[in-house]
């Protein structure tokens, strides 16, 4: 069913802002394949309030979703905020009555997401060295929220991922000699399992907002959220394919890991070894890799016709690249 | 192979006016423009590139099975015998080679990107 976004953000400026409260400025801002962002402005009697829309725009299975429901995501950012996460205001979650679909309606945050401008603009240069920090106290604010009930969080561990992420590999037909002998390795280095705690799943330069003054400003894009190893979030932000140019700063490309663990350890933390971050990190440009295979399979299957996909399929060979220089150093 | 002109200028020929034509787009189709125009860069390196390339990882993995064969078959077989075990990063000159396959594949698809341990 196709939905008229605009009717549904004037009705919604009602709803929100009071009887004569008005729409200005509805602007769609990005389009994943299946989510919508939406800029908007409310008057109204008390004023003018900038929000935004996040939606849901195809059919959504939560039993096969990998990602969570988007009244799961506003349920997380308002516990993980309570509990002291720089995260979004949720104004409001969509219901039947707002006739947008899948949706929840967010405070708008100024910031930059951009990862390359994070690590290389001067802009940021003053403020860079206290980001892997930071980044360090946010997710301990994150790891020890408890899972608000309902959210129906899966729970995985570096074997499980392992397992399924060799599964999807296996089902594309393609045979990467540099895949093969990281799946291998990583079978054969893979941690011991920990209590799993509530993990943001795509924690990385990207997904962050970034205040050139006061540095992280909100953490974003909740939707692979999920139970597990609090050093699977601090592998993937420390994955070289989120360093955006800079890969002698692994954390982001802008800061180090002794200042992620460091971060992490004086908000409260549990104390975490690096060679736990290093086998995240590891499985974290596998994981990309195979994402990407998957990306040019939907396009070769025709589900999805963008050219990016290919192409985005040609970036496998960044993985590898990263891949073997970590074989070759060792966890 | 014909020389006026050789394939890499064809593709070089469309990319340019991928480019030109780029500006005028709206931002989504601007977008897509600019990864068309990557796709044939890709293509472009490929083609110049892509030989050397290959002949490298032929060499390389006959070298490691010790057995002569086409680039299809080594690469099969090598994931076969990483995957069996046969093959770990102890096995002497396993890694340098792939290092080196890894480098060679990487120029091609993304010349700029910044691997891990380059800087």
């Amino acid at each position: 069913m196709e939905v008229d976004v605009r009717a549904g953000l004037e009705k919604l400026a009602e709803r929100l802002g009071g009887v004569g409260a008005t729409l200005t400025g509805a602007q769609r801002l990005s389009g994943g394949a299946s989510m919508e962002t939406w800029a908007f402005g409310i008057e109204g009697a008390r004023g003018r309030e900038d929000l935004i829309l996040r939606r849901r725009s195809v059919p959504f299975d939560e039993e096969t979703a990998r990602s969570i429901s988007l009244a799961s995501e506003a349920a997380l950012i308002r516990a993980t905020g309570a509990n002291g996460a720089r995260v979004p205001d949720v104004r409001h979650v969509c219901d039947a009555a707002d006739g947008l679909g899948e949706a929840y309606v967010m405070v708008r945050v100024d910031g930059e997401t951009l990862g390359r401008k994070i690590t290389s603009d001067a802009r940021f240069d003053a403020i860079r060295p206290q980001l892997a920090r930071q980044c360090g106290e946010s997710l301990v604010a994150i790891h020890r929220t408890a899972p608000p009930p309902g959210a129906r969080l899966k729970s995985v561990d570096g074997l499980q991922e392992l397992d399924r992420y060799e599964e999807v590999y296996r089902a594309t037909g393609a045979e990467r000699p540099i895949l093969e002998l990281a799946f291998q390795y990583l079978r054969r280095h893979t941690p011991e399992p920990v209590a799993p705690v509530l993990l943001h799943g795509d924690f990385r330069n990207g997904n962050i907002m970034f205040d050139p003054e006061k540095g992280v400003a909100a953490i974003l894009d909740w939707e692979l959220a999920h139970l597990g190893d609090p050093a699977e979030d601090m592998g993937w932000i420390c994955t070289n394919s989120w360093r955006f140019g800079r890969p002698d700063r692994p954390v982001g490309g802008f800061g180090g890991y002794e200042d992620l663990l460091a971060g992490y350890a004086s908000a409260g933390g549990r104390k975490i070894e690096l060679s736990r971050v290093r086998f995240w990190q590891m499985l974290g440009s596998l994981r990309w890799g195979v994402m990407c295979l998957t990306m040019y399979l939907s396009w070769r299957d025709g589900m999805v016709k963008s050219v990016e996909r290919p192409m985005i399929g040609r970036r496998v060979s960044e993985t590898e690249a990263d891949l073997v220089a970590l074989l070759e150093e060792g966890l | 192979m014909i020389t006026h002109p050789r394939t890499e200028e064809l593709v070089e020929s469309v990319r340019l006016w991928i480019d030109e034509i780029r500006p005028a787009l709206d931002p989504r189709n601007a977008f897509l423009a600019r990864v068309a125009a990557n796709a044939l860069a890709t293509v472009h390196r490929e083609l110049t590139q892509g030989p050397d390339a290959e002949a490298d990882a032929v060499r390389l993995m006959a070298g490691l099975l010790d057995r002569e064969g086409g680039h299809a078959e080594l690469n099969s077989e090598l994931c076969d015998r990483i995957r069996s075990g046969d093959f770990t990063v102890e096995t002497p000159g396993l890694l340098a080679a792939l290092t080196v396959m890894a480098k060679n594949q990487l120029a091609i698809d993304q010349p700029n990107y910044k691997a891990e341990g380059s800087l």
